[in-house]
């Protein structure tokens, strides 16, 4: 028991931690990718026709757009989008101030030859900020869902709407967890909210749930086969029981981040990174979190602290 | 080995070499290759230009963005996954499809305004015309007007005198004469007289209201006529469309109905009978059709377009990242293999077969389909790879149990299987959950992305389920009636 409240404590600091990194007022906060952001398209044509596209993505990336996407189109023309141009910058190389389009093209020139700028657009983002708010509801519709399910799934034993709770639990925590290392690392790597990263905590929903339900499932089992025997000691079984298949899974799953991260890129980086984090963040919270979470719920713990906290009411219950 | 394993066993072995010829022959089925999307494959692009017409320029904005959200319906109603649709302040708007391989058709489905007149045939001449009349002309004049005849000099408006030279009987010929009789009116020598249309015209409690595609409901579909075998484009009105509707073919019967698509006339039935609230559409092909009724259903563009660029267009994420990405991936699948087979030794050599069965499916599910693969879609193949491996070691792990606790090899897969299946099943049911709802939710929102990851992840999760139990037993039952049982040592760590 003295063991699990550290556990708690733990993960609760992390927890609050990741929220205020998450948060864009904090010392990170998340960068929007360019699908969800206004801002500027160029074309640009270089004479020389072998200028590849991810040359140009590392000269644009140094003059800081690194979140530029680039197409080339069959006419050997390049389409440019990137954040939102400035009016004015600082040539850093003559000192003088200029459109941000012109120091593009001299930096460009310089490197690639003659080119021409026919043409270069604000632009409306193509997904609408909406869309992570919808998301959000429609993860909050599907963990009601979820627990519903579970409630009926897990029917025989007693209190089954808890086991669901608990899950849900657990796939917040790992979210956040996510979010927050995201958030901070961020900064280092440029990393930004884009429909990799979009993709990658769908992932960790998927995987944290199914993670937390293998150990509920041996849970239940061992409960089946022994209603008598006390509480703590059928869940404790359930979670060292899984424990064998978690650390397998996981590892395979890791093992195929690592050697992604390792050789897949810069584009799936970003999704490796975030299933990474998920995939040990679901393993940690399934046995530390959400499990623990029910025993001390089954206990009874929870009434308890509660009651602790409101004095009134203790004090009322003598 | 019972007679049920035998045939799950070759139905097995049938599908695995169906999935690899479908993925291996690279035209069949009507399919031409796997379905990549933009950031993989890329596709067409095309640039149009709005035409704001004579509303306020204020305005112009929301009308672009409304423009922008019709057209990304109308794509993904014709089924193409994953399009990146931008505007580019001020009158741009930037349309991107994967792959496309009828541009033509994704042009005439993305640029047409699609605005849907019904039209009848007018009975008044434009007066105007009476009034240029020339010498040269042939002045053609009304049966029934009274007092005149072939030869007679009268006068036209203008103050000059014209000699009728032509009486046409308008009930006669081919000609049709849209006149108000007692009228004198005149063509240029040589010109044909055409039918002249106005937009049809009902009352909507006193209020005189044009027939057009605004009153549609959003449920039209294409279907065959069963008589001419050719495809029709059936279509409902609402409640005000249905009242203007049988007005005007109550006035009609008999007559012509002109429906006009972007002012041209796409088909121009006689009125039978009068209809109130539905009708069809026909004299269009099978394509139109289907673009017609995907127009209707989204609405007309409120501005019109037109084409600047259009141009074929390299992936986002260029040629080199998915080669890595693939050789990466081969790379992880690997390392599983050789994980799970050092670990769970002969019992892991059943999976990695399983999961050869498996990935080849679901290529083969995502060829037929077909699922437009994205990085996104790749995430949820990835994912439902690992739920595969792991509904492999669960059950494992049950059988290495079984295998300790002293049971056979036979009544250990048995019931390793069946233990195991309850944990499978409520894991995979959440997650299948957490698919429909955002499957749901990419259709309701318009965010393609989410809604085509929901899409391969629920494929997967279905395909990986039966693998795990079906064809994973499958590979295992027959090694109970070779001489490995006996060394159970053999499967399990």
């Amino acid at each position: 028991m003295g063991k699990r409240k550290w556990f708690f404590i733990a993960s609760g600091i992390l927890t609050l931690l990741c929220i205020i990194f998450i948060l864009p007022v904090g010392p990170f906060g998340l960068a929007w990718g360019i699908e969800f952001t206004s801002g500027s398209v160029l074309t640009v044509t270089f004479d020389n026709e072998n200028v590849t596209q991810s040359e140009l993505l590392a000269e644009m990336a140094g003059l800081g757009h690194s979140e530029a996407v680039i197409q080339k189109t069959e006419g050997n023309e390049f389409i440019i989008r990137l954040n939102k141009l400035q009016e004015s910058v600082q040539d850093p190389a003559t000192g003088e101030t200029v459109s941000e389009v012109e120091l593009i093209r001299a930096t460009l020139e310089q490197r690639f030859g003659t080119l021409d700028i026919p043409s270069s657009y604000d632009v409306s983002p193509s997904l609408s900020t909406s869309i992570a708010r919808n998301a959000i509801i429609a993860i909050i519709v599907a963990s009601v869902a979820m627990i519903l399910y579970i409630a009926w799934a897990f029917r025989k034993l007693v209190h089954s709407v808890r086991y669901g709770v608990c899950a849900v639990i657990g796939l917040v925590h790992d979210i956040i967890v996510v979010l927050g290392l995201y958030a901070v690392l961020g900064n280092a790597f440029s990393l930004e909210v884009n429909m990799m990263f979009i993709a990658g905590i769908l992932t960790v929903i998927g995987y944290s749930i199914n993670n937390t339900i293998i150990v509920f499932d041996r849970i239940r089992e061992n409960y089946l086969k022994n209603p008598g025997a006390p509480l703590e000691e059928t869940f404790n079984r359930g979670i060292t029981e899984t424990l064998g298949r978690n650390i397998n899974t996981s590892f395979t799953v890791i093992l195929v981040c690592i050697a992604l991260l390792a050789l897949g890129g810069e584009t799936i980086r970003d999704f490796m990174i975030i299933l990474l984090v998920g995939v040990i963040a679901g393993t940690y919270s399934s046995i530390a979190i959400a499990s623990t979470l029910l025993i001390e719920w089954e206990k009874g713990a929870l009434g308890r602290i509660l009651g602790r906290l409101n004095p009134r009411r203790a004090l009322a219950r003598g | 080995m019972g007679r049920r394993n035998i045939i799950t066993l070759a139905i097995v072995i049938v599908l695995f070499v169906f999935s690899v010829s479908v993925i291996a022959v690279t035209d069949i089925f009507g399919r031409h290759g796997m379905t990549l999307g933009l950031d993989l494959k890329g596709g067409v692009y095309l640039e149009y230009q709005a035409e704001f017409g004579n509303e306020s320029a204020s305005d112009n904005a929301g009308r672009l963005e409304e423009t922008k959200s019709i057209i990304e319906k109308r794509v993904n109603e014709w089924g193409v996954g994953e399009p990146d649709i931008y505007t580019m302040n001020p009158d741009r708007i930037v349309v991107q499809l994967p792959g496309f391989a009828d541009i033509e058709g994704a042009k005439s489905l993305v640029g047409a305004t699609a605005e849907l007149i019904f039209c009848e045939q007018a009975t008044s001449i434009n007066t105007s015309l009476a009034a240029s009349v020339n010498a040269s002309d042939t002045v053609v004049m009304v049966a029934s007007v009274s007092g005149f005849g072939q030869g007679d000099i009268f006068s036209v408006g203008s103050g000059s005198t014209i000699e009728i030279q032509t009486i046409v009987d308008i009930n006669q010929g081919d000609s049709t004469f849209n006149v108000t009789p007692g009228f004198a009116y005149s063509h240029a020598a040589g010109e044909n007289v055409v039918n002249q249309w106005t937009p049809a015209i009902g009352l909507i409690d006193g209020e005189e209201k044009a027939l057009t595609g605004q009153y549609l409901l959003p449920n039209s579909y294409v279907s065959v006529n069963q008589q001419t075998g050719e495809p029709v484009v059936q279509f409902e009105w609402n409640e005000e469309g249905a009242t203007l509707f049988s007005q005007i073919t109550g006035r009609l019967i008999g007559e012509p109905l002109g429906i006009f698509l972007d002012n041209e006339l796409i088909s121009a039935p006689t009125v039978q009978a009068q209809i109130g609230a539905s009708g069809i559409i026909e004299g269009m092909s099978l394509d139109e059709a289907q673009r017609l009724s995907i127009q209707l259903n989204t609405g007309a563009l409120p501005i019109t377009l037109h084409e600047i660029k259009t141009q074929k267009i390299d992936p986002i994420l260029g040629a080199d990242s998915l080669e890595k990405g693939l050789i990466a991936g081969i790379i992880g699948l690997a390392l599983i293999f050789v994980f799970i087979i050092a670990y769970y030794r002969i019992s892991g050599l059943m999976a990695c077969l399983a999961l050869l069965v498996y990935g080849a499916v679901m290529l083969a599910i995502f060829k037929l389909v077909p699922v437009t693969l994205t990085m996104a879609g790749i995430a949820a193949v990835v994912l439902s790879i690992g739920m595969a491996v792991d509904a492999n070691v669960l059950i494992f792990e049950r059988i290495k149990e079984e295998l300790r606790s002293g049971r056979s090899l036979g009544a250990a897969i048995e019931s390793g299987f069946s233990r195991a299946w309850p944990a499978i099943r409520d894991s995979n049911v959440t997650t299948l959950i957490t698919c429909i709802i955002l499957f749901w939710f990419g259709n309701a929102f318009g965010a393609a992305p989410v809604k085509g990851f929901a899409l391969t992840l629920g494929i997967g999760i279905l395909v990986s389920m039966l693998t795990a139990i079906i064809v994973t037993r499958a590979f295992m039952r027959p090694l109970v009636f070779t001489p490995l049982a006996k060394r159970v040592k053999l499967f399990h760590p």
